[in-house]
């Protein structure tokens, strides 16, 4: 293995990361300072950013971490200095908005700029690269994931955050963001459910009638095919009427706009890969063990529960992921219909032009996603694991 | 496929390029949604014209992903570029857990309005499903296969071109078809940052609480989709079946 040799030749991923790390620390600017909300900024270099003494160090630790990745072949070693990288950038770029912050000024606004989201994606696309080649173990990788939303935790109860913009959106609007979130998660999770409660029965219907089967997947491929924004749009129509014509639907809270059509749509595209993943894993299942369970003189409706399904867990649960994943992307567009959830930032953000309000929008729901499939990944491996 | 869904798709293309250049006609379909006498068709610029530079949107984009995550996943498949295989390979399941939404609104700041943020959406969303297949198909290509080719004196050249490409060629092209549908959808969303296509056309209905133009937006986008996606899957089978392969074997 190249990796265990850990020679002094030059890699080249590495070579790539550390000219990364090079423009980011000589090239660009390390945090952008603005006068107020919404006017253009001015961009401060890494040596402007800190005090002398902080940005000596952040510069020489980037450096130590820059000739590492292009020298250093052992992935643990990488991983190191990768994570010792985001540790040190992470709180530098809370320290430099409040060691840039004239005092006393609360219009002033310090967000990091091209500068810190190089080095970030530097830092991040080392440690990605380790932790790929270390193969870590399903239970390794969960407590990777809590060691890092432990230390952004961390970061943001500490208040080591608190000077920088993103966190003054959010000060302001505290409580509708955990509204927002506790929506975005309802209408992603809530669809899933759904879509599980409804899917898995069909899905072992297919799997029963194979007629059946290919219509339901016809259908539910062409729903998948239709763009979110106008799925949205056509169940607008149906979902008035009924608003207007039936009051039990009014009084269920079921209006066109709003919730009621995003909670649907989402539901709609979880359809498809829970169906036809428990459709595959039901039918993955060898004919020979089916055939043994015929001759052991099991039923159709017994080989089902204690033969078919407790075989297919793993190709479900990747349904389900795919589901997941896609349903807490999918939740910001319910915003553009009324629907709440992130989004509701996202767009007001674009509307305007303010990017700390769009990225309180994007940030958390790109942090569910990542997370939502990397346990479910783990789940995956687990199931896959225990099953043979 | 069979007469039926065929006669099918040939109506559904039918209504809707009738739909885009005569919408007038469909008008007394719409009037029940609307109220206070507003418009039932949309008016504020022509369907046609929305729709073409939707798909040209789309197709500038995806022209130009497909070049690139076919050239990356040649290259990281080859032995100079080896050393960035593990990567590329998480990086493309990270990259698709991004929500298309978050970057189109992280792209509007930084280079204003209009077309181009959602063009880099697009573009940068694109590559993943092109990439990632570019790398299946390529990585399916049996060791066996190659040698054989080796073997025939072929050189690395041209046993990329003659042997692994033509091989890998069907699952490319799903990934293209799919990166295609994405982009799609995500060009509607554009309208919001101010890139003209057919969202325009449902984002007026929503503002001016106007049913009618939600739905026909809709619906145009919706089998605008459908179509593409089987127009698309339908050139699939038949390069499956020139180069001699089942599509079964592998949609």
């Amino acid at each position: 293995m190249s990796s265990l040799r850990s020679s002094l030749s030059l890699d080249r991923l590495g070579s790539v990361i550390a000219v990364l790390i090079g423009a980011a620390l000589f090239a660009s600017p390390f945090v952008i300072y603005r006068a107020n909300r919404i006017v253009a900024g001015e961009g401060r270099m890494l040596a402007d950013a800190l005090p002398p003494s902080g940005s000596v160090g952040v510069m020489v630790l980037a450096l130590a971490v820059a000739g590492c990745a292009a020298l250093v072949r052992a992935p643990l070693i990488r991983l190191a200095a990768a994570s010792i990288g985001l540790c040190a950038i992470f709180p530098a770029v809370g320290w430099s908005a409040g060691f840039i912050t004239p005092p006393g000024n609360t219009f002033a606004r310090v967000s990091p700029a091209l500068g810190f989201w190089l080095l970030a994606l530097a830092f991040a696309l080392l440690a990605a690269d380790a932790l790929t080649r270390l193969r870590l173990s399903p239970w390794a990788r969960l407590a990777a994931l809590a060691v890092a939303a432990g230390a952004v935790a961390l970061l943001l109860v500490s208040g080591a955050w608190n000077d920088l913009s993103l966190l003054k959106e959010y000060a302001g609007r505290a409580d509708t963001f955990w509204r927002e979130a506790r929506q975005h998660l309802w209408l992603a999770f809530g669809s899933m459910a759904a879509a599980c409660l409804v899917g898995l029965p069909l899905g072992i219907l297919g799997h029963r009638v194979p007629r059946l089967r290919n219509a339901i997947l016809q259908v539910l491929n062409v729903v998948q095919t239709v763009p979110s924004i106008a799925l949205f749009g056509i169940l607008i129509a149906p979902l008035g009427y009924l608003a207007a014509h039936v009051p039990l639907a009014a009084a269920l809270g079921i209006r066109g706009i709003g919730a009621a059509p995003a909670f649907i749509a989402l539901f709609l595209y979880s359809l498809l890969p829970v169906v036809a993943n428990t459709v595959t894993g039901l039918r993955q299942v060898p004919a020979a063990v089916i055939d043994a369970a015929r001759g052991m003189g099991l039923s159709a409706r017994q080989r089902l529960w204690q033969v078919e399904l407790p075989l297919a867990p793993p190709v479900i649960l990747t349904g389900i992921r795919i589901v997941l994943v896609q349903n807490l992307g999918l939740a910001t567009v319910a915003a553009l219909i009324g629907g709440g959830g992130f989004g509701t930032f996202v767009f007001q953000g674009i509307g305007q032009t303010a990017i700390d309000l769009v990225l309180l929008g994007a940030i958390p729901t790109v942090a569910l996603s990542f997370a939502a499939a990397i346990i479910l990944d783990a789940i995956i491996d687990l199931t896959r694991r225990g099953s043979p | 496929m069979s007469a039926p869904s065929l006669l099918w798709r040939g109506a559904a293309l039918v209504l809707l390029l009738l739909f885009i250049t005569a919408p007038q006609l469909f008008a007394f379909a719409f009037e029940p949604l609307t109220v206070n006498g507003a418009p039932a068709i949309y008016n504020q610029g022509s369907l046609l014209s929305l729709t073409l530079s939707h798909l040209r949107i789309v197709f500038l984009a995806t022209l130009a992903s497909t070049i690139l995550a076919l050239g990356l996943g040649i290259f990281v498949t080859r032995p100079s570029g080896r050393e960035f295989l593990p990567l590329s390979r998480s990086l493309v399941n990270i990259g698709q857990t991004f929500p298309p939404v978050a970057v189109l609104a992280i792209a509007v700041p930084l280079v204003g309005f209009g077309e181009k943020p959602t063009f880099i959406a697009l573009f940068l969303y694109g590559l993943l499903p092109i990439f990632e297949n570019t790398l299946t198909g390529l990585m399916e290509v049996s060791p066996q296969t190659l040698d054989a080719a080796k073997g025939m004196g072929m050189n690395p050249r041209q046993r990329l071109f003659q042997v692994e490409l033509p091989l890998a060629l069907p699952v490319i092209l799903a990934g293209i078809r799919l990166s295609v549908i994405i982009s799609l959808g995500t060009a509607t969303i554009g309208s919001t940052v101010a890139a003209k296509g057919l969202g325009e056309v449902i984002i007026a209905g929503l503002q001016s609480n106007n049913v009618a133009f939600v739905l026909q937006g809709g619906l145009v986008v919706a089998l605008l989709a459908v179509l593409i996606h089987d127009g698309l899957g339908m050139a699939e089978r038949r390069v499956s079946a020139k180069l001699g392969r089942a599509a079964d074997e592998v949609s």
